[in-house]
């Protein structure tokens, strides 16, 4: 096997503390089948996993879900995540978040706050009026930046909000947000199963990317933003988590430890948990981190193509939803012989009014639901 | 070029012994350091002036004439907010 001579230690550490959520996102990455994972770790196997990978050398730690903010440890957590030199970033949406949680916060040290705006369908309007929603973003904001916090945003993008992207910037620097990421929509779990709904048409794309380019001229002097192009439309791969068990190991709410949080999809690999192995061994040493570092693993047309040490093939979880076979070129490629599923989706994205399926909410019920039906693939056409 | 470096907002600065040099996080990011970018950045603590620093690195390393390349380091480091400068009377 072609794998790299010398693993260099994870840079980040993401811990998925729960897949409980308020919150219903069309576009939601965790698995399809959330439901089935109901078990989550206790504090004490959180704590030993902080340690683990500190020793291991991360330095970036996560907290993400779900919505972290249902975990009642979350701060005993957080404190033990900078006591232990981590810079500690918790991504939320703020929704359940309380001046008293905050300070707690605080006082456990927590780096960063990364505001996530989850706006779908049913609440497009509220967000659209500057309602419900903005009052609570403006409340949780104002919180955030009163204890000295670095105001960071971060907004999901994708056909039924792309047209107000404006208004979204306006919005962000309204709140005081020092950096501002608009993330197009990945096809991913909850946001596949609804991609027909979400994904732009070109033209869509061209005009919010220079609406984005004004702004970021405008208020060059007060925030950052940036506008992260979906690969779909872009028709390169992307270099997926920066390489394969590269700088990032996540961990799922029960424990499977993973090189990005949607690989548990990826058919016949083992994904170890941090109840059984350490994480020394898990990051060095297991099969399902093994199993794509590198490039001996490539079949054509990657094993010869001049990027494939650019891009490692793109994603995989890509490969396997869209081609069927995590091996595969990431059909995002035109060099992949999948690639008429990408253009096809995109020619589709073209057609204004689309008869399309109602969307998905990520629910436990709808995941329960479409567990059942999973023995059919047909989640992937 | 005077005043009193700082960190900027959200920025951390800490040796790291697995990378084995400083660095400096940030919201999301880890710069690497190299050894005279580091020696700079564990002094800007927001007490010391530039001269003082000067002063305290070429004590610290035996050399002199050093202010010019710390001033180009800092001057690139506030360009990208890794660093404050404070040049109030009171700062």
């Amino acid at each position: 096997m072609n794998t790299p001579a010398k693993i260099g230690p994870p840079m980040w550490l993401l811990a998925e503390v729960t897949y409980r959520c308020p919150l219903h996102c069309v576009f939601c990455y965790n698995p399809v089948d959330f439901a089935k994972h109901e078990v989550e770790l206790s504090t004490e196997d959180w704590l030993r996993v902080l340690r683990e990978g500190r020793e291991l050398g991360a330095v970036q730690c996560g907290f993400s879900g779900g919505e972290p903010l249902l975990r009642d440890d979350l701060e005993t957590l957080i404190g033990e995540a900078r006591q232990l030199g981590y810079y500690t970033n918790l991504i939320t949406s703020g929704v359940g978040l309380t001046e008293a949680r905050l300070d707690a916060f605080k006082a456990a040290g927590l780096d960063h706050i990364q505001l996530s705006f989850q706006d779908s369908t049913k609440e497009v309007n509220d967000f659209l009026t500057h309602t419900r929603t903005f009052d609570l973003k403006q409340k949780v904001g104002e919180m955030i930046r009163a204890r000295g916090w670095p105001m960071v945003m971060n907004v999901v993008i994708h056909r039924l909000n792309i047209e107000h992207i404006g208004r979204i910037i306006e919005m962000a620097d309204a709140l005081g947000a020092e950096y501002l990421e608009l993330a197009n929509a990945q096809y991913y779990s909850w946001a596949l199963l609804n991609r027909d709904q979400l994904m732009p048409s070109r033209e869509q794309l061209r005009r919010a990317e220079a609406i984005t380019d004004e702004w970021k001229a405008k208020l060059a002097d007060r925030m950052r933003i940036l506008f992260v192009v979906p690969d779909y439309h872009e028709g390169k791969p992307k270099k997926c988590m920066n390489g394969w068990g590269n700088i990032f190991l996540t961990v799922t709410p029960d424990g499977t430890a993973l090189p990005c949080h949607t690989a548990r999809m990826l058919p016949g690999l083992e994904f170890p948990n941090v109840r059984d192995s350490g994480l020394r061994e898990i990051w060095h040493e297991s099969e399902g981190f093994n199993h794509y570092r590198g490039t001996g693993w490539m079949k054509e047309p990657c094993q010869s193509c001049d990027d494939r040490e650019k891009d490692y093939g793109g994603c995989r979880c890509q490969a396997f939803l869209l081609a069927g076979d995590p091996d595969a070129a990431d059909p995002v490629c035109p060099k992949s012989p999948h690639h008429e599923i990408v253009s096809g989706a995109l020619e589709n994205a073209e057609i204004p009014a689309r008869q399309a399926q109602p969307l998905i909410f990520r629910d436990p019920k709808e995941s329960r639901r479409l567990t059942q039906e999973a023995n059919s693939p047909s989640l992937t056409t | 070029m005077n005043g009193r470096p700082r960190l900027g907002h959200g920025f951390r600065f800490q040796w790291e012994p697995a990378q084995q040099c400083h660095v400096l996080l940030y919201p999301e990011g880890m710069i690497k350091l190299n050894q005279s970018g580091g020696e700079i950045l564990a002094r800007c603590d927001g007490q010391r002036d530039i001269t003082a620093i000067v002063a305290d690195l070429e004590t610290a390393f035996s050399a002199s004439g050093l202010r010019g390349d710390v001033e180009a380091f800092l001057a690139m480091a506030i360009e990208k907010r890794w660093l404050r400068l404070d040049t109030g009377a009171n700062a």
